[in-house]
């Protein structure tokens, strides 16, 4: 057991059972298992969606529904405009944790910090997105169990659009919010020099699979809500 | 931690040399060593084991003795009970409680978390789990949500009454029972706590079977218990999130309005509910998309342990290993494909139901190919019957006979008749609640002496096997017959209907074999706890004459597992017999003239 060496090092053997079945350190064993088990609860929350929504005789025009943006007056018509912006914040956060995590590649512990202040910065940014959208929905009277909402079609609409919005859109928020948290932790350990100590940077790696996963989760729930 | 600290960390605890400070705290409570948490884990479950049988033993006693009066039983279940007679609301709390205690508490938690825990870093040849503390973590979301679903039991409108499954309307609506009310809610948070705990477990698992295999233990050469332990640890990391979703939005719906579950239905003493668009339906998908999985949770430690115990007592390699391993995995994957096959009678399409017939069917395939290999390990082999043997051999019996049956409800045609009766009862405790409970008696007894030291007593481990396997089929095999005649389950009284009351005796007679068999079980418990301290004292290191690294370490082994260097693997754990030689350990070098398996 003497000999482990560092993960740094190419050559490093994190494992003397013979041949590996996959070449990484089991934390990272650990987030892919986790990821992959997170990911059947957001595929059910959203076969469950699908299931309601294709069983419904309608449902609300996502055009008509998000179409305003802070500071806008009544009657904005911007639809999707807004959701985009969100959109393009979480993503641009994701291309800065992958700055990070080659950052943390290269040893280069200033390019660490200042890529994931800049994600954090992301993942707060979107939140604010969040809490501002789902406030003024919530000021156009919906909410968990009520609808304001009409059916594309004129018709009158069940109150799952919203029930469903707001559960998963929640459960998504609440997955960013444990990122920026997690985030958070990953700086002030870079800033203590813990990875520098360690030799490697492989949190930053595997809090970078996280934070990639619950992007990657947003694109489906912005597909299955504002587009479909 | 990163992955060379938790091997440093791992060598400064496995050498015994620098005296390493242990409170009774540190050792019993908040440990971190693999195997007091299996300890924990196998005590914690074992007192639900006991709950759960005393209720089912309660419930018995209603259903063989209808129209007596046990005074007692008002001593003990109060208001539950009034005049000596388990109320119908109290009835369906102890269906209920022993149906979940059982399958999550006991053959989930008690049975993959025992062994998981115990056997994986000693099999594998690991110091302890890729992450100590989330194993002690497990552990912990464990005993809240055992400690949740306790309190459950004693509120004042009753626990959750709406059957093990929870289906909506019952378990969604606060006025649909008693036990909907509060009940439903503790019931509902202790769940999801478990579904955490079995998630840190399931992470641990894989990981330390992937990464923390000794040199030389490939895959290939993995005892079939860690392959079993980890296509089950797969299973749960994959389907009881789902089952949390599904648990996610009924919270929303008990609590917040939401028409997930509920449409404009009509509920007797409810009313017409104000709810639309919801899907009763949804729920039963999301919720056997982690029930049939679950069955394999179940199942797959049971057949890991057998397969291994099988193979040492009958001084036999296993046979088959490959296929024993191929029929695991194809397990694991229809597992997955055949959660409809409990809704046949919900409306599903017959189309679908059909294709949903014939993935369950395939299901034959792979457990055909495990019975037979299991019994061509026996044949003609050197066989020992000590109690571990024979639960193991118990186990397989038991899963051919439950096993049968399942091709007959896997068939939607049969299932119309079948669905919700006594057959089903029948076949689901032979084949997976008491078969699966043998292959954790086969563990205990197998490994009893690793965990503690000592030997459990032989003669009462005979008593317990035969009386329990005897006593398992006079419970279940008569309810086929009541299954076939169409009686229902989870009713309350079955006296009030000319057509049942010729059972009315065979009633009696299962009620009475299963307070019989719950004495049994109290006879191993005392054989269980009086061992531990007194039993006769493990001297041989390797007291079964086992091929498999834990019977390397020392008889009571520290926290670390190997005082010195962890053993190197050179071959299978299965050369049993080979050239002449009773058993080859898995340490042993290849010999030069020795021939390949």
């Amino acid at each position: 057991m003497s000999n482990v060496t560092t993960a740094s090092t190419k050559e490093a053997k994190w494992w003397n059972g013979g041949k590996s079945p996959f070449d990484v350190e089991y934390g990272k064993v650990m987030m892919w298992y986790f990821l992959m088990s997170d990911a059947f609860t957001f595929g059910a929350f959203l076969i469950a969606y699908g299931t309601v929504r294709f069983s419904t005789n309608g449902w609300p025009n996502p055009n008509e529904v998000f179409k305003s943006y802070p500071f806008a007056g009544e009657g904005t018509n911007a639809p999707l405009v807004f959701v985009s912006i969100m959109t393009f914040i979480l993503i641009i956060s994701s291309v800065t944790m992958v700055l990070a995590v080659h950052a943390g590649k290269m040893m280069d512990k200033k390019g660490v910090v200042r890529n994931m202040i800049f994600t954090i910065i992301g993942g707060i940014a979107f939140l604010s997105c969040q809490a501002w959208e789902w406030n003024h929905l919530h000021h156009e009277g919906a909410w968990w169990g009520m609808n304001p909402f009409i059916n594309a079609d004129g018709t009158a609409s069940t109150t799952n659009f919203t029930n469903f919005f707001f559960t998963i859109t929640g459960f998504h928020g609440f997955h960013v919010f444990s990122g920026v948290v997690i985030n958070i932790i990953m700086l002030i350990m870079t800033l203590l020099n813990k990875f520098e100590q360690r030799g490697h940077y492989l949190m930053i790696e595997k809090a970078g699979l996280y934070w990639h996963f619950v992007d990657l989760v947003w694109v489906f729930v912005f597909t299955c809500f504002y587009l479909l | 931690m990163s992955h060379e600290a938790v091997l440093h960390s791992h060598d400064s605890h496995g050498h015994d040399d620098h005296a390493h400070h242990e409170t009774f705290l540190s050792k019993y409570v908040f440990s971190m060593d693999h195997k007091m948490i299996a300890k924990q884990f196998l005590i914690t479950g074992m007192v639900w084991a006991v709950l759960g049988g005393l209720m089912s033993v309660l419930f018995r006693l209603q259903l063989g003795y209808p129209d007596a009066s046990f005074p007692w039983l008002e001593s003990i279940l109060g208001k539950w009970a009034k005049g000596g007679q388990i109320t119908p609301e109290a009835y369906y709390a102890l269906v209920t409680t022993h149906g979940t205690v059982l399958v999550f508490f006991v053959l989930t938690a008690g049975l993959s978390g025992t062994f998981a825990n115990f056997l994986i870093p000693l099999q594998i040849g690991a110091r302890d789990m890729a992450s100590p503390f989330m194993n002690m973590l497990s552990y912990w979301f464990f005993l809240t949500a055992s400690i949740v679903m306790l309190c459950s039991l004693f509120v004042e409108t009753g626990p959750f009454s709406g059957g093990w499954v929870a289906y909506p309307p019952l378990s969604a609506l606060h006025d649909a029972s008693p036990g909907s009310k509060s009940g439903m809610d503790l019931w509902i948070i202790s769940m999801a706590l478990f579904v955490v705990s079995s998630l840190l477990g399931g992470l641990n698992y894989i990981a330390t079977i992937l990464n923390m295999r000794t040199k030389g233990m490939s895959m290939t050469r993995l005892p079939l218990t860690i392959w079993a332990l980890f296509f089950t640890a797969v299973l749960g990391v994959l389907s009881f999130p789902v089952l949390l979703s599904g648990f996610i939005l009924l919270i929303f719906d008990r609590n917040f309005g939401t028409s997930f579950y509920l449409s404009d239905i009509f509920v007797n003493g409810v009313g017409a509910l104000s709810n639309e668009g919801g899907s009763a339906i949804l729920y039963q998908h999301l919720f056997w998309f982690l029930g049939h999985p679950e069955v394999y949770i179940i199942l797959l430690p049971a057949m890991g342990m057998v397969s291994e115990i099988m193979s040492v007592n009958s001084r036999k390699p296993i046979f088959g290993y490959m296929a024993m391993l191929g029929s695991l995995f194809a397990i694991a994957v229809l597992a997955f494909l055949v959660w409809a096959h409990h809704m046949f009678v919900t409306g599903l399409n017959p189309f679908l139901g059909s294709v949903f017939v014939l993935l369950t069917l395939l299901i034959a395939v792979p457990s055909a190919i495990k019975v037979f290999n299991w019994l061509t390990t026996l044949w003609r082999g050197n066989i020992r019957f000590t109690p571990g043997m024979l639960f193991a051999i118990g186990f397989v019996s038991l899963f051919i006979s439950g096993g049968l049956t399942g091709i007959w409800l896997g068939n939607a045609a049969l299932d119309i008749h079948l669905h919700d009766t006594y057959f089903v009862i029948a076949h689901f405790h032979i084949v997976m609640g008491v078969a699966s409970m043998f292959g954790m008696f086969a563990g205990v007894y197998h490994w009893f002496p690793k965990m503690y030291g000592r030997y459990l007593n032989n003669s009462l481990g005979y008593i317990h096997f035969w009386v329990t396997l005897a006593g398992a089929y006079m419970i279940f095999w008569p309810m086929h017959y009541e299954g076939l005649a169409g009686m229902p389950r989870r009713y309350f009284d079955f006296s009030i209907w000319e057509s049942f009351k010729q059972f009315a005796e065979l009633n009696r007679f299962i009620s009475t074999v299963a307070m019989i068999v719950f004495a049994t079980q109290i006879l191993f418990l005392i054989n269980f706890f009086y061992s531990i301290f007194k039993g006769r004292k493990v001297t041989d290191l390797n007291p079964w004459k086992s091929n498999t690294l834990e019977w390397t370490t020392p008889i009571n082994p520290g926290h670390g597992n190997w005082p010195g260097e962890i053993p190197e693997v050179h071959r299978w754990p299965y050369d049993y017999g080979k050239d002449g030689v009773d058993f080859i350990p898995q340490d042993v070098p290849v010999g030069a003239n020795e021939s390949s398996h």
